[in-house]
């Protein structure tokens, strides 16, 4: 799995980090995404797919490449 | 807007908003529901023979309001502005910050305030709701019964919250309280509103001044530096001041009430949320409160600045569209026998906060507001009820904001 982030998409909702803290976090000044890891483990996966669907703004795009 | 030829005149259009006649004072009108059955993307008759889009859809709704094709700005032709009067702001009579902007001058503003938002700060802000939420409970409980919970503490929590966060000095909540009350009140006038505008809008840019001079730890001091840094002036940060107390207010206070009674009429799952053991039983039932409810109604509007093909059709620049986030949340392709209130459902996909990049910005603290109300006032108050029947219960139909005129309660 191979997450990427929109930055300028992203509506600093905190969706993401709700879901899946391991992986997102957000900036303190502007509350944007921070990606944590690109590649997360595949125990994570489940949940960075459901952060993916819950982001109000579409700003996190999940590859499935290995 | 010139209207599209071939369905300008069309008879089979609907009117929209067709008036409310009948139905569930807590579902959309049976006229609204028939929007979905002509498709996801289908088009509406509205003031002026105009023939904008509505989306119904949940999927579509969500992709259009992420589309940086869609336009926010209401002075394009085109725009889908509500007629009506009342509805004055979008004809450009208030200043709305980056409300009324597009990116990337939106984000521009709206960045220099997100960062309050975070869930970090959020979540450091639950001991002072709670305590706001507990004193009102407790002033509401020490006066004489019936009393009339919209007025307890579904107004005043959410404008206390937001002195709090914006900094707003303990000595003027009651100046803040009074006039952002007028602001919202659906039986002051014009000119009380007006006058109630100005005011805060005065004292908003007065306190940015002091904040700037004498910094804390909140928002308004936030802008301060950035009124310093030559990055914003102080204008357009008491404007972003004022977008907050408003934008926060009515919303959050008729969730509350609105909420609250439709819990009372379902006891079952009002024994979901009061005996809740966790925090996730407490947060899904907000999260399907906020789906079931929907209370922003009548659409965001948007106007396409590009060709844009979604559900099949085309939307053509220049075209309106209204986004039915009221009926995106009872779509069934994505909530399950969507009618039904289920506090125990996953309903986290809903958009009663819209989507994409005007995506409300203060909603976790929204949110957060109404994990600790619900619980808190349902146990603290095991016997609360409706002190009026619900045919005597005052909705506001026509309003933007759903809600509640007044909720009688005694326990
Ligand atoms: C968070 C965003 C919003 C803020 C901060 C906001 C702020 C305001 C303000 C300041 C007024 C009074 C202004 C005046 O009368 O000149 C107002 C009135 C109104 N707004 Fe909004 N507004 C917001 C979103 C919306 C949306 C999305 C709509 C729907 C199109 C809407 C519909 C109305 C209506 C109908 C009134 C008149 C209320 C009445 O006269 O009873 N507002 N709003
Ligand atoms: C349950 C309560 C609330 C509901 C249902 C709600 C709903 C919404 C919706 C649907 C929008 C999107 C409007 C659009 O797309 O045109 C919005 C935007 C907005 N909301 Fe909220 N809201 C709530 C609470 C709050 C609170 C507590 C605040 C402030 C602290 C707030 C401030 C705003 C602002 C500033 C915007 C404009 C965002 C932008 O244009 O970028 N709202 N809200
Ligand atoms: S959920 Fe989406 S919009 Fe929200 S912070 Fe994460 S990436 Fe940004």
């Amino acid at each position: 799995m191979k997450i990427t982030v929109d930055e300028d998409k992203c509506c600093g909702a905190g969706s993401c980090v709700l879901t899946a803290p391991d992986v997102f976090d957000q900036r303190d000044e502007d509350g944007i995404v921070v990606l944590l890891e690109a590649r997360p483990h595949r125990e994570r996966h489940d949940a960075v797919r459901e952060a993916a669907t819950v982001c109000p703004a579409a700003a996190i795009h999940v590859g499935e490449e290995a | 807007m010139t209207p599209h030829p071939e369905t300008a005149v069309s008879p089979e259009i609907p009117d929209f908003p067709a008036p409310r006649s009948s139905g569930c004072p807590f579902d959309p009108s049976p006229d609204m529901r028939a929007l979905s059955d002509r498709g996801p993307v289908t088009r509406v008759r509205s003031w002026g023979g105009s023939t904008p889009w509505a989306v119904t859809g949940h999927a579509e709704q969500k992709a259009l309001l992420a589309d940086a094709r869609l336009s926010v700005d209401f002075s394009r032709p085109g725009y889908p502005s509500p007629v009506d009067p009342r509805y004055t702001h979008a004809g450009g009579t208030t200043d709305l910050s980056f409300v009324g902007m597009d990116d990337p001058e939106h984000n521009r503003l709206r960045r220099m305030i997100s960062g309050a938002f975070t869930v970090k700060r959020v979540q450091a802000m639950r001991p002072a709701v709670q305590r706001m939420t507990d004193s009102l409970i407790d002033e509401m409980l020490a006066g004489p019964k019936p009393a009339d919970l919209v007025q307890a503490l579904a107004l005043p929590l959410p404008s206390l919250v937001i002195s709090e966060l914006l900094g707003v000095p303990y000595r003027d909540h009651g100046f803040f309280q009074r006039n952002s009350r007028t602001m919202v009140s659906a039986v002051a006038t014009g000119d009380e509103r007006h006058a109630a505008h100005t005011a805060l809008s005065e004292y908003l840019d007065d306190l940015v001044g002091r904040k700037t001079a004498e910094p804390a730890d909140d928002l308004l001091s936030a802008l301060g530096r950035r009124i310093e840094a030559g990055e914003l002036t102080r204008r357009e940060a008491a404007t972003m001041g004022v977008l907050l107390l408003l934008g926060g207010h009515e919303t959050t206070a008729n969730m509350i009430s609105l909420g609250t009674l439709l819990l009372l009429r379902h006891p079952d799952q009002l024994a979901a949320v009061r005996d809740a053991t966790g925090q996730r039983a407490v947060d899904d039932a907000v999260e399907e409160l906020l789906r079931y409810l929907s209370i922003v109604h009548l659409g965001r509007r948007r106007t396409a600045v590009e060709d844009i093909e979604v559900g099949g059709r085309t939307i053509k620049a220049g075209e309106g569209v209204i986004l039915l986030g009221e009926l995106a949340n009872r779509d069934p392709r994505v909530f399950p026998d969507p009618d039904r209130l289920d506090v125990t459902r996953d309903a986290r996909g809903h958009q009663a906060f819209g989507a994409g990049t005007h995506h409300c910005v203060g909603q976790p603290l929204a949110r957060l507001e109404l994990q600790v109300v619900y619980p808190t006032l349902l146990r603290r108050v095991p016997t609360l009820r409706a002190a009026v029947p619900l045919e005597d219960t005052r909705f506001k139909y026509d309003a933007v904001i759903y809600g509640l005129h007044e909720l009688p309660v005694t326990w």
